[in-house]
């Protein structure tokens, strides 16, 4: 028995419940959340020492694959989430505030959010126009145009900034603001295609905090060794749930249709087949990505290479190209019964949801950066290790 | 073979100051180097000094200062020499 996942399936079942109205209205998934809260699983990554569930990464994307099942925008809200803890647990240890912010996460269950990009730099994460703006012990922020998901609903905000007025764009650090301590002017609204739970909305983000709120270690040094990684894997795991439901749907309607005519081959299963060996493909990308993630992390300088960033960054672009394709296999299998809205072989939502893969940091920005990259690494040719 | 680098630093590296103003040992990144910069950096050094950086100096470190540039170029040299 795995303790988290049988936990995690409670609150898929809350998910469920409410995952069409949800979409519908374009509202949070304040259930969904709450029965994750109950469930103490947004603690799942952090060590016992402090309070949490000490889960492994797999453990947590399993969950995030179950619930993109049933409900991709909680789902995606769990991810988020997680990524940002990731975040503390591999930067916060040794500074006596964020080890103390990981055990008050763990006993009051606060839901962590993110303002990492930027009106005016789009997808480009790594550079930043706001600054921090120390005075004495304190700090000043101020984030223009940045799209924070479910930033009205969040208890905390982990926020990039460059590191003073003075500093170039990519020289960044990242802080963690509590709610008490900064405010969000909405700027625009989320009505939008998919993930419409999210609730990822526009604000203009402004606080102050006491200095120590700073996480020590540069945002260069975070995004390469936990944000990257867990960002992209986790993305991956959601995506991979809304994936493969949208294909079990498909089956049920294949094995419907072979029941009825039991003498040829449904039209659907050569379509079915194909789509499975797809599937298999993006279930051993993510499967493997996990794997080459925990050995990275037992060493610095593999978790800071060349290699690593683009094995994790051809994982995103994979598996965002693959879900798509897989939903409209899907689709094509199931036709009109697919198309429509209301039958148990729906695939609208799985659809919608899963196009916002590619834009989530735009594929087209991730290429452009992969192909810098391959001007140095070499193509890895090894089959195994 | 340090002015070089320097040279090479200020062509290809887009930082907010020069080079000639940047230590030794002085953190590149905080400077403003990218990774897409280090890039660009790498393969002029590459130019220039003949050598081809392996996969295992492809990492941050390596580009992080001008002496640590300067070790991954003195390891390179070294293994040619040998
Ligand atoms: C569901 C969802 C939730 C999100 N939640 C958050 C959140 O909580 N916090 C957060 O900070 N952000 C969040 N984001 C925002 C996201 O991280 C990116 O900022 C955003 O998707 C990119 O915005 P953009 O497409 O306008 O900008 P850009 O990245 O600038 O891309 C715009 C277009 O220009 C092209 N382009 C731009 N630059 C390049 C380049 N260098 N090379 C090639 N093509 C280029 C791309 O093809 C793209 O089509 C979320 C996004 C989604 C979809």
């Amino acid at each position: 028995m795995n303790a988290p996942l049988d936990r995690g399936a409670d609150v898929v079942t809350t998910a469920a419940r409410h995952a069409d109205d949800v979409d519908r209205n374009g509202r949070f998934p304040i259930e969904a959340v709450r029965a994750l809260k109950d469930a103490r699983l947004l603690s799942l990554l952090i060590p016992v020492e402090f309070g949490g569930g000490g889960a492994s990464l797999f453990d947590v994307a399993e969950i995030c694959t179950s619930l993109g099942q049933r409900c991709a925008s909680t789902a995606m809200i769990f991810a988020m989430h997680q990524i940002k803890v990731s975040s503390l647990v591999a930067h916060g240890r040794g500074s006596a505030w964020h080890e103390d912010f990981m055990r008050r996460l763990c006993d009051e269950q606060l839901l962590l959010g993110s303002a990492t990009t930027e009106g005016g730099i789009g997808g480009n994460m790594r550079n930043s126009i706001c600054a921090f703006e120390r005075d004495g012990a304190t700090f000043r922020i101020a984030k223009e145009g940045a799209l924070i998901s479910y930033g009205a609903y969040s208890d905390a905000i982990l926020v990039t900034a460059r590191r003073a007025a003075d500093a170039p764009p990519s020289d960044q650090q990242m802080a963690v603001l509590e709610k008490s301590q900064y405010r969000l002017e909405r700027t625009g609204g989320w009505d939008a295609l998919g993930m419409r739970g999210t609730c990822s909305e526009g604000f203009t983000f402004s606080g102050e905090a006491p200095v120590e709120q700073i996480f020590t270690h540069d945002f260069a040094e975070i995004a390469s060794e936990s944000m990257l990684a867990t960002a992209h894997l986790l993305w991956s795991a959601v995506w991979f749930g809304v994936a493969s439901d949208a294909l079990s749907r498909a089956q049920s309607f294949v094995r419907k249709d072979a029941r009825r005519h039991p003498n040829g081959p449904a039209p659907g299963a050569l379509r079915l087949a194909e789509a499975t060996a797809k599937l298999q493909l993006m279930r051993s990308n993510i499967v493997e990505g996990l794997k080459r993630f925990a050995k990275a992390q037992q060493n610095e300088d593999d978790l800071n290479s060349m290699s690593f960033a683009v094995a994790m960054n051809n994982i995103k672009i994979g598996s965002s190209q693959l879900s798509i394709e897989i939903i409209n296999h899907a689709l094509l299998i199931a036709g009109i019964a697919g198309y429509k809205n209301d039958t148990p072989f729906s695939v609208g939502r799985h659809m919608r949801d899963a196009l916002s893969a590619q834009v989530m940091i735009s594929n087209d920005r991730i290429f452009t950066n992969l192909s810098n990259m391959l001007l140095a690494q070499r193509i890895d040719q090894r089959l195994g290790e | 073979m340090l002015d070089t680098i320097r040279r090479l630093v200020d062509e290809q590296g887009r930082l907010s100051k020069a080079a000639t103003a940047i230590g030794d040992d002085a953190d590149l990144y905080a400077a403003g180097l990218t990774s897409f910069a280090a890039v660009q950096l790498m393969l002029a050094l590459e130019e220039t000094f003949d050598v081809e950086f392996p996969d295992h100096m492809l990492n941050r470190r390596s580009f992080s200062s001008i002496s640590a540039i300067a070790g991954c170029l003195h390891e390179l040299k070294g293994e040619e020499a040998a």
